[in-house]
């Protein structure tokens, strides 16, 4: 039971303590986007989540990190419902969107509202990139050529990817480099507008440029969105995020703003972790 | 470049000296796989200078002409070349649906428990003898199509050319059908395995952005299309080529009818059925011209196929998967 206070209190403190770091939500306390209660996560025997509770606030980028193993992809897949590709997973607790409990919705509904953005960049190699890009909305019915157009212009302007793609539309996904394809990626899971974005180590596979385009496009996406990226670079969590989670053996140790997390981490795993004494 | 001769002796111990293994291995493989190529010049060569006879009196009319008239000597191989490929393409548009139903499934919608004795049945299917297929085609499936299916396609859709005519049982249809069956398995699991390789990442993908199962798996599907397009031409390939089965049950007579009711005839079962009694020369001849022309539309076939699969990878730029 004190464990379970102690995580509410993480949360009150990192809601209390908010920084302004969004424009949207300057004079307004943060709107909690996402909330996650005291989530627990089985793969078979094996318990990868314990007891997370959490919450993310709308407009703003949150990084989880932690050293491998350590439950930060799953719990990132547990919000909008990719754990349950994988047979024999379980998942107890409450996880709500907007104060609806996303495991009471529908999952493909859950998904609309919440893209994702992969590791590895996963274009659909039998499509052109415009098609790429409207994938989606076509899976959804989208029929009118004009609306769609106009939505895969607007989704690869905010992906940054626009100019290097404009005249050549109709080549496929895949003959782009690995970084103009995460940006396809992304591009892809704007043009359905979900309202949170899930980045699964999104530059991980890219050389330092496409990360560096990608990190700027994170800065940028989060007036619109609100964003919770896993990372394994620390360097980056710090550049492009508003607050961080810190993930050690399925456990959430510390959630705070990143200034804090980086500068005075509470918890000595923490500081533990970002100084590199392990992990 | 410093290298001390002792290390180097060790590195590259024969490195200018002839290796007389490794060059015996490979003009050894080399010739065994030349003798492939050598087969099939040595085929074709044999079934043309056989056939002489009949090229020579009949020429191109040989491949137009309907006329099979082994009394007056006249040999016309249409109907044949008729027979096979719409039996052939019949049995395509009966098994294909089928068998990616059959793929799609078992492997995304089958339990586990149920996918591997699922599979293995359908494998079982492709073991069994073509006899045995023709066996249970003439005594159960053609009685069962001339009382039940081919009525009811006389009775409501009888006006469409198709499926004019009186129900035999055996003809057109019978061969589809059973032709379909002996090819099902084969499509269904190469199209399983070229299903189960498409990448988690492309299913995840598409779940991502909020697709159903079936849009998910239609992603999928589009994935992996030329390796389905590749099942499907093995399939046609044995099609083309099924003799016993065929000849059982398509009622073997030479004539070109629009009706698929009606009996047909394809060139696997006319060489079956007839070499014994080829009295003449110009009968053989004839026969042995009927096979180079099922050769060569095998080789067609198969060739477009590839070309087809190829320009599919091609265009997808996905650096020669399948």
């Amino acid at each position: 039971m004190a464990e379970v206070l102690e995580k509410e209190d993480i949360i009150i403190n990192t809601m209390a303590s908010l920084p302004p770091t969004s424009t949207k939500t300057t004079d307004q306390p943060a709107v909690k986007k996402i909330t996650a209660e005291s989530i627990n996560c089985y793969f078979g025997k094996v318990h990868a989540l314990k007891n997370i509770s959490f919450a993310i606030p709308e407009h703003s980028v949150v990084a989880i990190i932690g050293p491998s193993g350590c439950g930060k992809s799953t719990f990132l897949r547990s919000i909008n419902r990719m754990h349950e590709l994988i047979p024999d997973s379980r998942i107890t607790g409450k996880l709500t969107l907007d104060g609806d409990d996303i495991y009471a919705m529908d999952a493909v509904v859950v998904r609309k509202r919440i893209g994702m953005v992969f590791q590895k960049p996963n274009p659909f190699p039998t499509m052109s990139i415009f098609d790429n890009v409207s994938a989606g909305l076509r899976m959804n019915g989208m029929r009118d050529k004009k609306a769609l157009a106009e939505i895969v212009e607007k989704s690869l302007k905010q992906a940054a990817l626009w100019n290097e793609v404009k005249d050549s539309l109709s080549k496929s996904g895949i003959s782009l480099s690995g970084g103009q394809q995460q940006r396809l990626c992304i591009a892809r899971t704007l043009a359905v507008s979900p309202e949170v974005i899930l980045m699964d180590e999104p530059a991980s596979a890219l050389d330092p440029i496409s990360t560096a385009k990608i990190e700027e496009l994170i800065y940028e996406l989060k007036k619109d969105y609100t964003i919770a990226i896993v990372t394994h670079n620390m360097q980056q969590a710090a550049r492009v995020s508003d607050y961080t989670a810190f993930f050690y053996m399925g456990e959430l140790i510390e959630y705070d703003s990143t200034k804090s997390i980086f500068t005075i981490p509470k918890k000595k795993q923490t500081e533990d972790y970002i100084t590199g004494r392990f992990g | 470049m410093d290298v001390s001769p002792e290390l180097q002796k060790t590195v590259s111990p024969k490195s200018f000296s002839w290796n007389f293994g490794d060059t015996v291995f490979k003009y050894l493989t080399q010739f065994f796989a030349s003798l492939v190529l050598l087969m099939i010049l040595l085929m074709a060569y044999e079934m043309y200078a056989s056939s002489s006879l009949s090229i020579q009196k009949f020429g191109w009319s040989f491949l137009t002409s309907s006329e099979w008239d082994p009394v007056m000597d006249k040999y016309g191989a249409l109907p044949f070349i008729y027979g096979t490929l719409v039996s052939s393409l019949l049995a395509l548009v009966i098994a294909l649906p089928l068998g990616i139903g059959i793929a799609v499934f078992l492997v995304e919608l089958a339990p586990k428990w149920l996918e591997r004795p699922f599979s293995f049945t359908v494998e079982l299917l492709a073991g069994i003898p073509s006899i045995v297929y023709g066996l249970w085609g003439f005594f159960i499936m053609v009685p069962w199509l001339r009382s039940t299916v081919e009525p009811f396609f006389s009775k409501h859709v009888g006006f469409i050319p198709l499926f004019e005519g009186a129900p035999y049982g055996v003809g057109m249809m019978a061969a589809g059908v059973i032709l379909s069956i002996m090819i099902l398995p084969i499509i269904a699991s190469i199209s399983r395995d070229v299903l189960k390789a498409v990448p988690i990442s492309q299913k995840e993908a598409a779940l991502a952005l909020g697709s159903t199962r079936w849009e998910a798996t239609r992603i999928g599907l589009s994935y992996s299309r030329s390796g389905i397009i590749g099942a499907t031409i093995l399939g046609l390939g044995r099609a083309l080529g099924e003799t016993m089965a065929v000849t059982m049950v398509i009622g073997n007579r030479p004539v070109i009818k629009a009706s698929l009711l009606e009996p047909g005839y394809t060139m696997a079962s006319v060489l079956a059925n007839e070499f014994t009694e080829a009295t003449s020369e110009m009968y053989i001849s004839a026969l042995i011209e009927i096979a180079l022309v099922l050769f060569v539309v095998a080789l067609l076939v198969n060739a477009s196929a590839r070309l087809l699969v190829w320009s599919f990878t091609r265009n997808s730029d996905t650096g020669g998967r399948l």
